[in-house]
């Protein structure tokens, strides 16, 4: 029996793991952030200093540069990343998107591309799904990619594709067959492996979006922009299934990053109410301080419990739809009972940027919306895992 | 040119370290263990010598019980080649520290010997020099620079007057103060790397050596509190103040 020991290891080399990004984060404290922030710029240091040290291709496997983990690993470093009050959301599409190219490419697709995106060389973090008509209603979407000869001319318009400006590829789903003509409901859609350093301006236009958040969002254009046929991705027509397979990979990073957050909006408030002292004593000697953050700890050390156990069915190769999404689900809600309990704690300094609260408050907001919304997973469960019917 | 480094597992500095109800020493029990930080100064250093081709192989030493082989990991991470762990759950003084790893270089036969100036735990500053002591070995303490060339090595030591440059035949041992350099973060291919090189594991009865403790701890207190102070109105009444105290 070495199974004490394996896990031994493993729990050895994840706290060298954490204790890295750590590290790497401490280069980059709240003050770069918030300059950052108020600029709107987007952090390339950080994000050059995570691909440098091959944080960013930890889910390639190590045949094509990459460390070869699994989620679990990768979402440990997205926990840490957000624990130490930076933010992953500029880069943690770097580590999963590359996943519908791994599990559905031809051996060529990948060798052309998983060394350069292992390597940063290549960028492909803007992943174009969301459309503003269709919205979460994916098998509407309306931007068409038709067949001409070698290659495939799209037509069409994204929302809220982020990093596109950061981004030399793109993963894109199109429709490739109109909607009343496939056999299923989930058919006629495809995904395209965009290269937007020749496109831009060959059919493609990009247009930052002003967001709550600084996010690096935009809005991308297509008018008849080409892409080869050997960009296709898997067959042509069976792209939502391409991508649906990743999307529990996005959740289960996601939902590590929101318990990121829940401890760091925890450990700041803890602080606080230990120092902070009015009515001649700290304020975390009042329960109606203490109560908030005790709670908002318990439930995010439960939504930690869900995220393990997603992460574990995921690398073990195991269905884990419900699983994904509920960790997605309870890890943003824990994040956000956290980020109130923290905002109520700090009082009127928490509106003060330099406490860096209101950006974090902001920031962890956006994980009950994208990249999936609380009601779609509470609709999925009830009809998926409970048999409740259809909703929608 | 062979390089030896001692790492040495230390409560972590953001812990706050506590006293044990019996004052026998501080609480160990679930704090956050890492690498002595003056430590991962001698093993960065080691491995910017190894980048710039002076040295070949980089081996990383340390001693206690079977977690400090994290502390080895640490320093694989980094880019240490080979571990050693000398396994005891007795206590170590600086002494026995200094006889294991002499043994230890006798079987090694490292050019250099780098060691952090001190442990952030006790304090004691005494290993590297008792150990080129034992070994009959020149020494270059309190390094801030470091700089070898053939069979010798410049060591820019940091000093009260300032700083002071002494030249020394190798092999030597130096030990590190903190302005030598800035600690890399290990990167993640090098952390999966660092887990397929090897950490042999002995224990101090391999060597010989006999490790028991020379000096005795009385007593471990807490430093005392510090308790809010008064204001003065001037010179006068801080003197009666002082002699009320009997400071004066
Ligand atoms: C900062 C940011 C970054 C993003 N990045 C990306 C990206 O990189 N790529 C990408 O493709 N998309 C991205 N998105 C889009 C994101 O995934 C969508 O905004 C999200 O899925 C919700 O879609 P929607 O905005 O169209 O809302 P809608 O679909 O219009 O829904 C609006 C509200 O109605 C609710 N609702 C809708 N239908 C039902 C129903 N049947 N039952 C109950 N409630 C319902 C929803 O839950 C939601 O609360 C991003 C969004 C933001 C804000």
């Amino acid at each position: 029996m070495t199974m004490p020991e394996d896990i031994a290891a493993e729990g050895q080399d994840m706290e060298q793991i954490r204790q890295a990004v750590r590290a790497l984060c401490a280069d980059f404290p709240g003050k770069y952030w918030r300059q950052k922030d108020r600029d709107r710029e987007y952090p390339t240091e950080f994000v050059t200093a995570l691909t440098k040290s091959g944080f960013l291709a930890a889910l390639i496997p190590e045949e094509y540069g990459g460390s070869g983990l699994g989620v679990t690993h990768a979402g440990a470093i997205l926990e840490e990343i957000q624990k130490s009050g930076c933010n992953g959301g500029a880069c943690h599409a770097q580590m999963y998107i590359m996943g519908t190219i791994l599990r559905h490419g031809s051996p060529e697709q990948k060798a052309r591309w998983l060394p350069k995106i292992a390597s940063g060389e290549l960028r492909l973090q803007a992943f174009a799904v969301t459309e503003p008509t269709s919205g979460t209603d994916t098998l509407s979407l309306s931007t068409t990619a038709e067949r001409d000869g070698d290659h495939y001319v799209v037509n069409g318009q994204k929302v809220w594709t982020s990093r596109a400006e950061h981004s030399d590829l793109m993963l894109l789903l199109a429709r490739t067959m109109p909607k009343d003509k496939v056999e299923k409901r989930t058919d006629g859609l495809s995904v395209f492996v965009v290269d937007m350093r020749k496109a831009l301006g060959n059919g493609l236009t990009i247009r930052p979006i002003r967001a709550m958040i600084n996010h690096s969002t935009t809005e991308v254009f297509f008018d008849n922009m080409k892409v080869p046929a050997e960009n296709l991705i898997g067959q042509e027509g069976k792209g939502f299934r391409c991508i649906i397979d990743g999307m529990n990979a996005e959740r289960i990073l996601i939902a590590h990053e929101c318990i990121g957050d829940g401890r760091w909006f925890i450990k700041k408030a803890t602080d606080y109410a230990n120092e902070r002292v009015v009515f001649g004593r700290p304020i975390g000697q009042n329960q109606g301080i203490q109560f908030p953050i005790a709670r908002a700890y318990a439930a995010i050390e439960a939504a930690d419990l869900m995220v393990k156990k997603a992460a574990a069915m995921f690398d073990a190769g195991q269905p884990c739809g419900p699983e994904a999404n509920m960790a997605k689900m309870i890890g943003s809600e824990a994040a956000w009972q956290a980020a109130e309990a923290c905002m109520q704690t700090h009082g009127g300094f928490a509106f003060a940027e330099e406490y860096d609260i209101e950006r974090k408050f902001r920031e962890t907001r956006l994980y009950q919306i994208a990249p999936i919304s609380t009601n779609l997973i509470l609709a999925y469960i009830a009809e998926h895992v409970l048999g409740l019917p259809r909703s929608y | 040119m062979k390089l030896l480094v001692a790492v040495k597992r230390v409560v972590d500095f953001n812990v706050k370290v506590r006293v044990k109800a019996d004052q026998t020493g501080v609480e160990l029990a679930n704090v956050k263990m890492s690498m002595n930080p003056f430590d991962e100064i001698g093993v960065e250093e080691a491995v910017r010598l190894k980048e710039a081709g002076t040295v070949d192989e980089i081996v990383a030493v340390s001693m206690g019980p079977q977690q400090c082989q994290e502390t080895i990991r640490t320093a694989l991470a980094m880019g240490a080649d080979r571990g050693i762990l000398v396994k005891t759950d007795d206590e170590l003084q600086p002494l026995a520290v200094a006889k294991l790893l002499k043994a230890i270089v006798e079987e090694e036969k490292p050019d250099i010997v780098i060691l952090g100036k001190q442990a952030i735990d006790d304090d004691s500053n005494q290993t590297g020099q008792m150990l080129a002591g034992l070994l009959g070995w020149s020494q270059g303490t309190f390094a801030s620079k470091l700089a070898l060339t053939d069979g010798e090595a410049e060591v820019t030591r940091e000093i009260d007057g300032g700083l002071e440059t002494v030249k020394l035949k190798l092999p030597a041992v130096v030990t590190t103060d903190l302005r030598l350099n800035e600690p890399r973060y290990a990167s993640l291919p090098n952390i999966m790397k660092a887990k397929k090189k090897t950490i042999d594991e002995k224990s101090p009865a391999d060597y010989g050596v006999d490790t028991a403790p020379r000096l005795k701890t009385l007593k471990v207190e807490e430093p005392p509190k510090r308790s809010a102070g008064i204001k003065v109105a001037d010179a006068a009444e801080l003197v009666s103040k002082l002699r009320e105290e009997g400071v004066i």
